[in-house]
């Protein structure tokens, strides 16, 4: 789970990293009170989306007075801002933060993640902070920094002292340097992060490092141990549809395409999107409903496909394991008799209690074209989707 | 000969008397697996299946020479469990179950590095010798005993791998899912020479999916040491990046962990690539034909 920057910059400021002082709003019509509040004579107004590039997509614009805050907020409270990193429709911005508008010397970059060959967590630093690190990491490998944590001791000082000789960091910096990458490690830890970012990463005029910016991702397997973020959750972009199947612990994104998609299992559901595209079609969604869902999963997947409008037909694809395929076959019958259907649906179903799953949608007398294998069911639903 | 498990192992169930662990316990037992003994705290000293419960696996390891273990305990409680297993000196630990926190599996892999133990999984379907022994979630009656390793970071795309290449006539050896975490105890590479030394190995599917680098990590391997037959076949080409497909591994970040990287990778190693999930059955064959080599 993403969480917003006002949110990471909360969490950050809890363990003593220094952040701008700022406010978020949700109202255009707060921004003077918070611009008073700040009392600087310069403040930064930032759009609060879950993507990048806010800088050039306009999301992120300095006013000297109140009433110039409250334009710019105004402005882009309820509007969509478009990025590179959004779709070409942009986000609807909710809320915007106000900051005071910091004096740098420069900027670093300073992150946390997971290395996965490493099989720890990593610390990523560079002088060539403010620029997306994909893009430093491309032109100049070598201004990448590198360092693995041991889950167990945390940072070495050692470590904390060759990144920050690198960065060029030294004298009263070095401390602050010190307290703020142990702190980030324990934000990282604490929060079950998979990513912790700091981009850019300020030298004050004064000589103090300050987050500007701040990208958070909390392991979603974590979240049952983090009821703080609950309260977060809410405020995510997604589409109802997409609520909907959180409630249900479904796996579920919307693509284009037509064709509407059930499969039990990340690896088989991601390969029946590709044999569609291969036979012409064009996926309306990737759904898994996992590896052990109940009938009232099932039926809520199976609803779910058939709520979107731009779905003119369905293959519901099932190779059984853990998930038993008579339960598959239940939910579908459940479903269609709750809210009937109106176009073609593809069934192929293979594994754990295949034959009881067979009868029941023979008993059930719906109209479903069976097919025996995944090619075979690919090629049946393009068919019919045309 | 298979890989890391036969006739022989000795299996111990944790959480076997939870829903999902009773279920699949049963199916161990119809495939014929030795399963021994079930572990479920505070459920010590009775029975399930027919089989002892024990407080503890290293209760169970002592009185039933238990030396593999398989893991149906929920996400909250499976890092500690597979510890407790390795503690208690099991070999081998399967761990089916999903949703493990990617901190938690760090910490226990740590924890692993100077035990003998060795963990499949977590969040995979588990581990089989067809006809010999079944560890793990897998339907039994698609498999069939012969000379093809299988090894797939998915699930239910295994079953499907290993259905076809069956119709087709081709056994296999032993098949191995690695899991689809982010973190997981045993990767290609480690299987990949496990099937290379192996002599009832005659060729080698493997499955791969979008996210990390562990197919580039294994095409390194297959090109410097693998001399069998590879074929291979990655799922996710048509993912949009920045979507996460279920698997907490599966995302495209950045030009990181794509399809076409991937791909690109395992065929300049050598391996042959099914282009449609419906052709890996078919490509083994043809594979098997052209190298000349017999795995029925």
């Amino acid at each position: 789970m993403k969480v917003y920057e006002f949110q990471a910059k909360d969490i950050l400021r809890k363990y003593g990293v220094c952040v701008p002082r700022g406010k978020v709003i949700s109202q255009g019509h707060d921004a003077p009170k918070i611009f008073q509040e700040i009392g600087s004579n310069r403040c930064v107004i930032k759009a609060q989306v879950l993507a990048g590039g806010r800088g050039k997509g306009g999301g992120i614009r300095f006013a000297t007075t109140s009433a110039e805050a409250q334009a710019i907020a105004a402005g882009m409270l309820g509007a969509h801002l478009v990025t590179r990193q959004t779709s070409p429709k942009g986000i609807e911005v909710n809320y915007v933060l106000i900051e005071e508008s910091v004096s740098i010397k420069n900027e670093l970059y300073l992150a946390i993640t997971i290395d996965r060959s490493l099989q720890t967590p990593v610390l990523i630093a560079s002088i060539e902070g403010g620029m997306e690190i994909e893009e430093v990491a491309k032109k100049s490998p070598d201004k990448i920094i590198r360092e693995p944590i041991d889950i167990f001791f945390g940072v070495h000082p050692f470590q904390i002292r060759r990144i920050a000789s690198k960065l060029g960091i030294s004298g009263i910096s070095s401390t602050r340097f010190n307290n703020l990458v142990t702190n980030l490690f324990h934000a990282f830890i604490n929060n079950d992060c998979s990513l912790l970012e700091i981009n850019p990463l300020a030298v004050t005029v004064d000589d103090k490092l300050c987050a500007l910016d701040a990208k958070m991702d909390i392991d979603d397997n974590a979240l049952y141990r983090h009821q703080e973020f609950e309260q977060m959750s809410q405020y995510q972009d997604l589409s109802p549809v997409e609520v909907l199947a959180k409630k249900y612990k479904l796996s579920y994104i919307s693509l284009d395409g037509n064709i509407g998609c059930l499969v039990n299992g990340a690896g088989l559901a991601m390969a029946t999107m590709d044999i569609i595209k291969l036979h012409g079609g064009e996926p309306a969604n990737f759904l898994d409903v996992g590896g052990d869902a109940s009938l009232e999963q099932v039926t809520q997947a199976f609803k779910i496909i058939l709520s979107d409008s731009k779905v003119k037909a369905i293959l519901i694809n099932i190779f059984g394991g853990i998930m038993k395929c008579d339960v598959i076959a239940s939910g579908i019958t459940q479903a269609i008799q709750d809210v009937g259907i109106h176009i073609p649906l593809v069934v192929r179903l293979e594994g754990t209690n295949v034959d009881i799953a067979k009868k029941i949608l023979e008993n059930s007398c719906l109209s479903i074209i069976s097919a025996k294998d995944m090619k075979e069911a690919a090629s049946l639903v393009v068919k019919a989707s045309k | 000969m298979s890989i890391l498990i036969n006739k022989d192992t000795r299996v111990v169930c944790q959480g076997i008397t939870g829903q999902a662990g009773s279920f699949h316990a049963e199916r161990m037992l119809e495939y014929g697996t030795k399963l021994v003994a079930g572990v479920t705290p505070g459920k010590g000293g009775t029975t399930h299946h027919e089989l002892p419960v024990f407080d503890s696996v290293l209760d169970a390891v002592q009185h039933t020479g238990a030396n593999a273990s398989v893991i149906y305990v929920p996400a909250a409680f499976a890092a500690d469990a597979i510890m407790e297993a390795a503690e208690a000196g099991i070999e081998l630990v399967v761990c089916i179950t999903e949703g493990i926190p990617t901190l938690d599996m760090i910490r226990v892999k740590k924890y692993l590095s100077n035990k003998k133990t060795r963990l499949i999984g977590p969040n995979c379907p588990g581990i089989i010798t067809p006809g010999a022994c079944k560890i793990g979630i897998m339907p039994g009656y698609i498999h069939k005993p012969g000379n093809v390793g299988v090894v797939s970071r998915s699930g239910t795309l295994t079953y499907e791998a290993v259905w076809q290449l069956t119709q087709r006539g081709l056994g296999q050896s032993t098949g191995i899912g690695i899991g689809g975490d982010p973190i997981v105890g045993t990767d290609f590479v480690d299987v990949l020479r496990l099937f290379q030394e192996d002599k009832e190995t005659m060729a080698i599917v493997l499955i791969g999916e979008i996210g990390g680098s562990a197919e580039e990590e294994a095409a390194e391997v297959i090109q410097q040491e693998i001399t069998k037959p590879v074929i291979g076949f990655i799922a996710g080409s048509t993912a949009p990046p920045g979507k996460r497909m279920g698997h907490a591994g599966a995302i495209i970040s950045g030009n990181k962990g794509t399809a076409i990287s991937k791909i690109a990778a395992l065929k300049n190693a050598g391996v042959t690539i099914a282009d449609s999930p419906a052709d890996i059955g078919e490509t083994t064959v043809r594979v098997l034909k052209q190298t000349g080599a017999s795995a029925g």
